[in-house]
């Protein structure tokens, strides 16, 4: 590595030669405040809280994008420092809407906790604000311009780094603001709901459209049967909203606090994760049978699928017509268990709690009510959860370890890392390796599709046969795959996930501010989570899941019946743009 | 300022199609060719409605929410299409100090629009402009090329008439 001697408030280091002043001063261990930056997304220098001082230069420079050099003097905290942040901070607050007691972001605001360490007077700038309507138009996104502050995170990360686009800064001065093209609502643009853009905000300008009212409504009706599963991912992640360092495994926390909530039975949607690689995998085999539809794509990301029947509608026929593991169980338990219990499925509240906010659109969409009634009837997020074992008081550290509920409580170790890009491929693969050659795995790692790069690609040979497979998370890296396969690339089999990363680092996830983001793989650190869990467990393929197998024996058949199709199956639109 | 949104109904030819396709040919793998296109648009078009920049966005690669940001930051790209007639009331300081707001106001009020709009027949169209120099003869208005000055509210009907 080559290396630079520069010096940090007096002190002598050696940096890596390409770094910013940002990251020089990351290697002294000095943290500099930002509000604009994320690395690799947003690196555009605009919110001038990052200003240092550097000998020679004029006047204060933007450390996250000022590159050093050799023999450089830096100054991170002096006083005309402290007082230019704390007089960008005033002018910044001076347009906010501070409504902070109520805010959603009170306590994870990036600014709240900024303008807390400058000790900034809120009032300092009296002057005019702009009144702009809240956008509450899709299922999914909440956009609030009053409170933004115009740091273009959000927009980044929908265009440089999911290359959507559907949002930017319109109009120019003080007018400046945040919308789509043409003062469009976001349900009229080809936005896809992943949410990508909250997780970035550093305030409360966007948050997820909260269903937690819906939730305990349900709760406190007692003609109603309200259950929850949750996805693969909260268990890896909601431990972040108490505290926890990311990487934390809570699911037996996790799994008591929701029974403190009261909920009449809390499931594993680790079991339908399986379910669906019973039904993927069966399609597979027969479309590569057939020739048909190929390459197969993968269902589970409602993200995806959006952005597919919106951005690519040549490939809908190529998604997998299985529902997604949220939709099979909720579609599964209205039919299948409340036939078995003699409940009428109209009585059932069924709740999801997912690390995204594309499902919320996702319970939405026709061909998702199995029973005649909605599938899902609640979508909730990882945080929406969070906050309500918080309001309910429920002390979430010291709870004993609760157990998921018979008899959905079993979910293979192919289930468990559905939640990490490469997960839903690895457990397919799993099964079809092993129907294919009719025999056991000696291993059951596939190394090749695992880890958090965009595009993953591998081939295995199955049965005498090749099968080339690869693995997108995040739409850009999507659009570049499918540009590829459009190009003549031969694959048999992809697995695209919204999220760079997968539903662990999904737009339904804890918010993490811009200094752990930056220097910290939260995909990773969540992923190791589900891997481990997956290593651990005695039941490792979805096919010997003896959950599921009770489902096909008892309800379905087998995999691709008749009746699996009916409720397990949905279908697509071509939306275009 | 904030840009005011056309309610008027696109009505593109194919002659003006086909000589937008031919722009963005011409400077599509350029870089920054984006505002060469939108200036060329705005010549052909008159103004950059919707379905101009749609097709811009497509053609270009880019997305609609990119060429709108451009579209709405330069004061010289216009989303509103003008009039037969564009009426511009200067709103300089010294236009401004003589009244040139009451001109404004009357005029919005004889020809049922805002400024930055057009009329439903696209006959008349209304924009306040910065200072054109004319400060001698203040408060001045143009329509389209002619000039007139030292205005009062009550001389506008009489003026207008002249274009009906």
């Amino acid at each position: 590595m080559n290396t630079v001697n520069v010096k940090i408030n007096n002190r002598e280091y050696a940096v890596p030669a390409n770094s910013t002043v940002l990251e020089a001063a990351r290697y002294a261990g000095i943290d500099i405040p930002t509000l604009c930056y994320l690395k690799d997304i947003n690196e555009i220098g605009a919110c001038r809280l990052c200003l240092v001082e550097v000998k020679g230069a004029r006047g204060l420079v933007t450390a996250c994008v000022y590159p050093v050099n050799e023999g450089m003097e830096i100054f991170t905290n002096t006083p005309k420092i402290r007082n230019a942040r704390k007089m960008n901070l005033e002018l910044v607050l001076s347009a906010h809407k501070k409504k902070c007691l109520t805010c959603i972001r009170s306590t994870t605001c990036e600014l709240q906790s900024l303008c807390n360490e400058y000790g900034v007077d809120e009032d300092f700038f009296k002057g005019r604000t702009n009144h702009y309507d809240l956008d509450t138009s899709t299922p999914y996104i909440v956009r609030d311009n009053e409170k933004c502050i115009l740091c273009r995170r959000c927009v980044a990360a929908c265009k440089n780094m999911q290359g959507i686009g559907v949002i930017g800064a319109n109009d120019r001065g003080f007018d400046t603001h945040i919308a789509s093209a043409f003062e469009k609502s976001l349900d009229e643009t080809s936005c896809i709901g992943c949410g990508q853009c909250i997780v970035a905000c550093p305030v409360g300008a966007l948050y997820e459209k909260d269903d937690t009212a819906k939730v305990l409504e349900a709760l406190a009706d007692p003609t109603k049967h309200v259950v929850i599963c949750t996805a693969p991912s909260v268990r890896a992640t909601i431990g972040e909203c108490f505290d926890y360092a990311p990487g934390t495994d809570v699911e037996g926390k996790m799994v008591s606090a929701i029974k403190a909530l009261g909920f009449e039975g809390v499931y594993d949607m680790n079991l339908t994760a399986d379910l669906t690689i019973m039904e993927e995998a069966t399609e597979f085999l027969e479309r590569m049978k057939e020739g048909k539809n190929l390459p197969l794509i993968t269902s589970c990301s409602p993200g995806w699928i959006k952005y597919c029947e919106h951005y690519f509608p040549e490939f809908t026929d190529n998604l997998s017509t299985c529902k997604s593991p949220q939709q099979m169980f909720g579609a599964m338990f209205k039919t299948y268990y409340a036939e078995k219990m003699g409940i009428d499925p109209k009585d059932i509240f069924f709740v999801s709690a997912i690390p995204c906010t594309a499902k919320k659109f996702e319970v939405t969409r026709d061909h998702q009510s199995a029973a005649g009634v909605p599938d899902v009837d609640v979508a909730i997020t990882t945080r929406e959860l969070a906050r309500m074992i918080k309001q309910a008081g429920i002390e979430f550290r010291t709870l004993e370890d609760g157990k998921f509920d018979n008899p959905f409580d079993i979910g293979s170790g192919a289930g468990a890392i559905f939640g990490a890009t490469g997960g839903v491929m690895e457990a397919a693969l799993r099964t079809a390796a092993e129907v294919i050659e009719g025999k056991k795995l000696e291993k059951l790692d596939f190394d090749d599709v695992r880890g958090t790069q965009g595009i993953k690609r591998a081939t295995y040979k199955l049965g005498g046969k090749e099968i080339r497979v690869a693995v997108a998370s995040g739409t850009a890296n999507a659009k570049r795959l499918l540009e590829s396969v459009k190009n003549g690339e031969k694959v048999d089999f992809i697995e695209i996930m919204a999220c760079p990363g997968g539903c662990v680092n999904g737009g339904g996830q804890p918010t993490q501010p811009a200094v752990v983001r930056n220097n910290v793989n939260l995909r990773e650190l969540r992923a190791k989570v589900l891997y481990t869990a997956d290593k651990n467990m005695d039941v490792r393929k979805s096919h010997e899941n003896s959950a599921v197998k009770k489902i096909y024996d008892e309800y379905f058949g087998h995999p691709g019946s008749h009746k699996a199709h009916e409720v397990l199956h949905t279908s697509y639109v071509k939306r275009g743009l | 300022m904030k840009k005011k949104l056309t309610t008027v109904a696109f009505s593109g030819t194919d002659e003006q199609k086909k000589e937008l396709d031919e722009l963005i040919a011409q400077h599509k793998d350029e870089k920054g060719a984006l505002m060469p296109v939108l200036q060329g648009a705005q010549a052909i078009y008159g103004y950059l409605p919707i379905e101009v920049q749609k097709d811009i966005a497509l053609q270009m690669g880019v997305s609609l929410s990119e060429v709108y940001g451009v579209a709405s930051f330069y004061s010289q790209f216009i989303l509103n299409p003008k009039g037969d007639y564009a009426v511009s009331v200067c709103l300089g300081t010294a236009c401004y100090v003589k009244g040139s707001g009451q001109i404004m106001e009357k005029l919005e009020s004889l020809l049922g629009i805002k400024g930055g709009e057009i009329t439903k027949d696209r006959k008349f169209s209304l924009d306040a402009t910065r200072c054109i120099g004319a400060c001698g003869l203040a408060p001045v208005l143009t329509v389209n090329e002619e000039v007139y000055g030292r205005l009062t509210p009550d001389m506008l009907e009489g003026i207008l008439k002249k274009y009906n």
